[in-house]
């Protein structure tokens, strides 16, 4: 089920005409009323007139999360307050949260692009889902709240916590589709294993989690503790909320809605673009939204793009999750890496685990990247060969991943620090000296 | 005739040799054959105790990587090319070895640990040719 084929599954060349000419309109939108974008083009010489089609984006000025904090609370705002019908806010971990605003056709916008993902997971006015997503200043609850009622199904607005009444209620309405944060679906999975729930009385079909990051495993784990299928969702509140980009039952990447908000890939460093098919930083240009539209807006999530047609029949390109984020980015010899590639290549290789350590030194004004990888019991052979064999195996795994030679070197188990949760990946001694 | 070797792999640092025969010293077990292999940063070190089972668990305890490796032991009189001809049998029988180390067993005999892919067919033909193996349980106690 598509729930708008028209717009999803559009060709490519009219959907850049498309989005072309909304681009056009946002920037005389904002250059008339936001005093912030005007200057900034005007700084660069560029006015409403000189976009063109959807290739000119590439030379507007990019957005950030400081540009929003810089002008708390409303200075992005491109509506006076009388057309504003909501606010949501992120709570910032350093200083102000970020506000976001929404007109009334904002709300009719994400609605329309909530409908669209939850019909990806096959929910539709047959169903009764659970928005246990919080509701408040966070997006998460209300987002899913109006896409589902959008689709007809019937809404538990439930909110986040209170576990016995989540449990309660998957048993008493039968609740066919949950909507979460994946680690809070784990938690519900494993509640009904402890209370001894009976199983044929949960109902579930489809999960969709999203609002934090979450690896195939835990995929696994949830669908098989809940008995569902399980489906990311992206999105972030300066965008709109949930509902930026999707996954379809392909489950091969997310659909972003690229008829509203319109997705690029840059080099995090130079703010260069990057081809389909590369790893940089994710941009959203949000060409519809009326309260707050932001231009080239930076998410720092890291991720890949890709525009071939998908088994769905949507045409619209799909993003792979988040890798990272691009403050994590180190330039070394002037070739940008992440830990998370590192990361992949471990994960990939049958024989070792992703714990590792990126140590990034300079030596006669060279810099120079060694990978230390702890060898693990079970891929230990007690021969040289196989170990120096094992070590060029990742380095040239490695090598042909970041176009940059690094040594390996292979280190005892348990010697790369873990700190709770989040693993320190890099020291750069560059820094120090 | 199997005898169990533990292979630890050891990080080329300072005082981690003497970390390891700290921590089986500890647990009063007995060493009774070693040998390293080693590269610029790491190297593997081959040992034969008693009680290795106790030995594997208590290291690897400690943080060490630990794997059980099946080896044989071969017993040879300490007269020129003795060695020779055992290395001819197990030539002759196609059986290559991966790696070997030889260690005085205390008479006017020496021994060698040898590695191969095919400790069993290594014994047969050994056995065949009247060569002495030493047992685990003897070796053990060395
Ligand atoms: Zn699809």
């Amino acid at each position: 089920m598509i729930w708008n084929e028209h717009h999803e599954c559009m060709d490519r060349q009219p959907l850049a005409e498309l989005q072309g000419e909304r681009l056009r309109n946002m920037v005389e939108r904002i250059y008339l009323r936001v005093p912030f974008y005007r200057n900034k083009l005007q700084e660069m010489g560029i006015e409403p007139g000189d976009i063109r089609s959807i290739d000119d984006l590439k030379t507007l000025p990019f957005t950030t999360k400081q540009d929003l904090r810089d002008n708390y609370p409303f200075g992005l705002f491109a509506v006076p307050q009388q057309d504003v019908v909501r606010f949501h806010a992120s709570s910032g971990t350093t200083g102000k949260s970020t506000v976001v605003g929404y007109t009334h056709n904002d709300i009719q916008m994400w609605s329309e692009v909530v409908a669209r993902s939850l019909t990806m997971a096959g929910v539709t006015k047959h169903d009764i889902i659970q928005v246990a997503y919080g509701y408040g200043l966070f997006t998460g609850g209300l987002g899913l709240h109006y896409g589902a009622e959008k689709v007809g199904a019937s809404v538990i607005p439930i909110s986040g916590g209170n576990t016995k009444k989540q449990l309660q209620l998957l048993e008493d309405f039968g609740s066919t589709a949950i909507a979460c944060t994946p680690s809070y679906a784990a938690y519900l999975g494993e509640a009904i294993m402890e209370e001894k729930l009976d199983r044929s009385k949960i109902k579930l079909k489809a999960g969709i989690f999203g609002a934090e990051p979450w690896t195939e495993e835990m995929r696994a784990q949830i669908q098989q503790l809940l008995g569902l299928k399980a489906y990311d969702i992206y999105g972030l509140s300066e965008v709109i909320g949930p509902g930026v980009s999707m996954e379809c039952g392909v489950q091969h990447g997310m659909h972003v809605f690229e008829d509203h908000f319109i997705p690029e890939i840059i080099d995090p460093e130079t703010g260069e673009v990057l081809p389909y098919g590369e790893l940089g930083e994710l941009v959203f240009t949000t060409v519809t939204k009326e309260a707050l539209p932001l231009l080239r807006y930076r998410t720092r999530d890291l991720t890949r793009l890709h525009v071939e047609r998908c088994d769905c029949g949507r045409t619209l390109v799909r993003m792979e999750k988040c890798v990272g984020r691009s403050d994590d980015m180190l330039i070394i010899r002037g070739v940008n890496v992440f830990p998370s590639q590192v990361e992949s290549v471990l994960l990939e290789m049958s024989e070792t685990r992703p714990h590792y350590l990126l140590v990034v030194e300079r030596e006669n004004n060279l810099d120079t990247l060694e990978i230390q990888v702890e060898v693990e019991d079970q891929f230990f052979s007690d021969e040289v060969k196989e170990l120096e064999g094992l070590r060029k195996r990742i380095s040239g795994n490695l090598a042909s991943l970041l176009g940059l030679h690094a040594s390996v070197r292979l280190v005892e188990p348990g010697t790369i620090e873990r700190s709770q949760g989040k693993a320190q990946r890099v020291v750069d001694k560059r820094k120090l000296k | 005739m199997i005898i169990k070797q533990l292979s630890v792999f050891l990080e080329n640092r300072a005082g981690r040799l003497t970390e390891l025969t700290g921590i089986l010293a500890e647990n009063d077990i007995n060493i009774s054959a070693f040998s390293i292999a080693d590269t610029t940063d790491f190297g593997i070190l081959r040992v034969i105790t008693g009680k290795p089972e106790l030995a594997e668990k208590v290291l690897k305890e400690q943080g060490f990587a630990v794997k059980i490796t099946d080896v044989i032991g071969m017993i040879m009189p300490n007269k020129p090319g003795s060695l020779h001809h055992a290395l001819q049998i197990l030539t002759d029988n196609g059986i290559s070895i991966e790696y070997m180390y030889a260690f005085a067993s205390g008479d006017d005999r020496a021994s060698a640990v040898i590695r191969t892919d095919t400790p069993q067919k290594a014994i047969e033909v050994l056995q065949l040719h009247k060569m002495e193996l030493l047992k685990a349980g003897d070796v053990y106690q060395i």
